[in-house]
């Protein structure tokens, strides 16, 4: 009996809202809190700014009368999240798609270079991991080089990109792209030359007993045996894709772009476009690694469930 | 007395015919290690004729893994010379004319029952309805004909190894080189892939070079054991098998079969004398 009662209890079919409800709880809950304690910073941070105008403006203010000002100022130090939906919504549909004042038409063009500077990373990843993997010289000259490259600032490399690209003709599209490769090649470098060595000895001999080559050595056994380590690697080569676009788009002095936009809001004070950008951002990251993730179940579904 | 005579008599033969697989002369393998050069293999003769089953047995170190990876082109020797099919191993490697089973099934997990055992095939640039056809009847005579669209993970332990044995069997080598293949399986599993592979053999005219260390096996299989003894890795003895070339697990209780590995057991003692 005792043993019966850990037993898990039937429960009664859930609804798919339920089940949804249930699954999400944590990330919900999570959400609540995190808004109770930003409504709260809100009061804190814009409190000095809101008293002062209510002192000239409504001297018998009352403590409600404050809490509505200091969430729903024109230019908050920090806006409250409603007033952030409020601008993210008016950002969203106030404007055609098309028009430099809507947030998505600014988006596409992060998401434009973003993509490019992501197909650039997968070919200069893949590329320099093959010759690490089958040039022993490679190996030693190359592979500090990839990881010292990482060590230098991105935000402190944009600019020169940029300036030298500039300076040769380049302007728009490509120097972003070039920056957002920059970072986004090595985790796709790295997990390439482990996963290209990742075959097992034994799987190698089976190669050599067959004759094979070395392209049939790669093509049949180093490059599948490679995907479980590129697949992943590429999520996060996809996060830096976009943040390397956004830095991208700091120092060219951009017209359109998150980046160009989060610069306006920076140097006008505008708290509320900047959050907004910024959680559009954050929205293009999580939809581009959703679609990696698509990929990446295609490739498992065909490897039989399993990468 | 009686090793030095057997050794003689089937160990050391004069010269190579020409019908021996597998011909290994004053045969030498030493890995420089930093404690000085190791001995994997010292001066080992060995005539291999078509058709035979061939077990080594001895114990770890004994150099019958090196033995079987030298025949395999998968070292080259320090010293001496083996031919395969009167051929460098180089050459007999190029022209594909040995199946090699490993310890593990070293199956592509990627790659289903029948894609694995059709890779050697897609390698040597088979036609892709030919090369079906051919992994189908190799995946058949392992008995493993419903499994073909399984991926590795999903079949068991001694299934995989069927599978590899049957990729090995793929383009229909003249030999079979078995390195411990049933070593990580259960008893039960074991006796039943030793039935397989030995109806597998005295159906065919193929000759197996099989590695391992359980006695009850070799004499189960062998038409010649071979025992071999460690540091360095030498040829002891070799016991010619009276058994029947036929033969079904009930072969074990022959006196026959007893007999046999008491003189291997016995061998096998003075291999570890030696140390």
């Amino acid at each position: 009996m005792v043993a019966l009662s850990h037993a898990p209890t039937p429960e009664p079919p859930a609804s798919p809202l339920g089940l949804w409800l249930r699954r999400r709880l944590p990330v919900l809950s999570l959400l609540v809190v995190l808004c109770l304690i930003w409504y709260g910073g809100a009061l804190y941070l814009n409190a000095p700014r809101v008293i002062a105008q209510l002192n000239s403006t409504a001297p018998g203010w009352t403590f409600s009368s404050f809490v509505e000002a200091a969430w729903s100022m024109k230019r908050p130090l920090l806006p409250a999240p409603h007033q952030i939906v409020g601008e993210l919504l008016r950002g969203l549909f106030d404007a055609g798609v098309l028009s430099p004042r809507n947030l998505l038409y600014h988006a596409g063009v992060t998401l434009g270079a973003a993509a490019c500077g992501f197909g650039l990373a997968l070919a200069i990843g893949i590329g320099l991991a093959i010759m690490i993997v089958h040039v022993k010289f490679l190996d030693r000259a190359l592979f500090p080089w990839v990881v010292a490259s990482q060590a230098v600032p991105v935000i402190a490399t944009a600019p020169m990109i940029v300036v030298v690209l500039g300076h040769l003709g380049f302007e728009g599209l490509l120097p972003k792209a070039l920056i957002a490769a920059s970072t986004a090649f090595f985790p796709i470098a790295i997990s390439m030359v482990v996963g290209l060595r990742s075959a097992d000895p034994i799987q190698i001999d089976l190669m050599e007993t067959y004759n094979a080559g070395r392209l049939a050595v790669f093509t049949k056994l180093r490059w599948p045996a490679a995907m479980s380590f590129l697949l992943p690697s590429l999520k996060v080569a996809g996060a830096l894709a976009i943040v390397g676009a956004i830095v991208g788009e700091l120092p060219t002095g951009a017209q359109a772009g998150l980046g160009a936009r989060l610069l306006v809001g920076s140097y006008n004070g505008l708290m509320l476009m900047m959050w907004a950008v910024l959680i559009m951002a954050g929205a293009l990251a999580v939809a581009s690694i959703g679609v990696i993730g698509l990929f990446e179940r295609y490739v498992r579904a065909r490897r039989g469930g399993r990468l | 007395m009686l090793a030095t005579a057997e050794r003689c008599a089937h160990g050391v033969r004069g010269e190579a015919g020409d019908s021996a697989v597998v011909a290994a002369r004053n045969l030498s393998l030493q890995y420089p290690t930093n404690e000085g050069p190791v001995h994997a293999l010292s001066g080992v003769n060995l005539d291999i004729r078509r058709g035979e089953f061939i077990t080594l047995i001895g114990p770890s170190g004994c150099g019958k893994t090196t033995l079987l990876r030298l025949m395999a082109d998968l070292e080259v020797p320090t010293s001496g010379s083996i031919a395969v099919n009167g051929k460098t191993p180089r050459d007999a490697r190029s022209e594909r004319s040995y199946g090699f089973v490993f310890q593990a099934p070293a199956l592509f997990p990627w790659r289903t029952a029948i894609d694995n055992v059709m890779l050697p095939l897609e390698i040597i640039g088979m036609k892709k309805a030919e090369r079906r056809a051919r992994a189908r009847s190799a995946l058949t005579t392992v008995g493993l004909a419903d499994f073909e669209n399984k991926f590795p993970w999903q079949l068991s332990g001694g299934m995989q190894q069927r599978v590899s044995i049957a990729r090995a069997m793929g383009f229909s080598p003249t030999i079979l080189l078995m390195d411990e293949p049933f070593g990580a399986l259960d008893e039960i599993t074991r006796d039943n892939l030793n039935l397989h592979l030995s109806a597998l053999w005295t159906a065919s005219d193929l000759t197996v070079v099989f590695v391992t260390h359980s006695i009850p096996e070799a004499v189960f299989l062998s038409s010649r054991i071979v025992v071999m003894s460690p540091r360095p890795g030498q040829i002891l003895k070799v016991i010619e098998s009276d058994l029947p070339r036929v033969r079904g697990l009930a072969v074990r209780n022959d006196p026959r079969f007893q007999e046999l590995s008491v003189r291997v057991r016995d061998a096998l003692q003075a291999a570890h004398s030696y140390e």
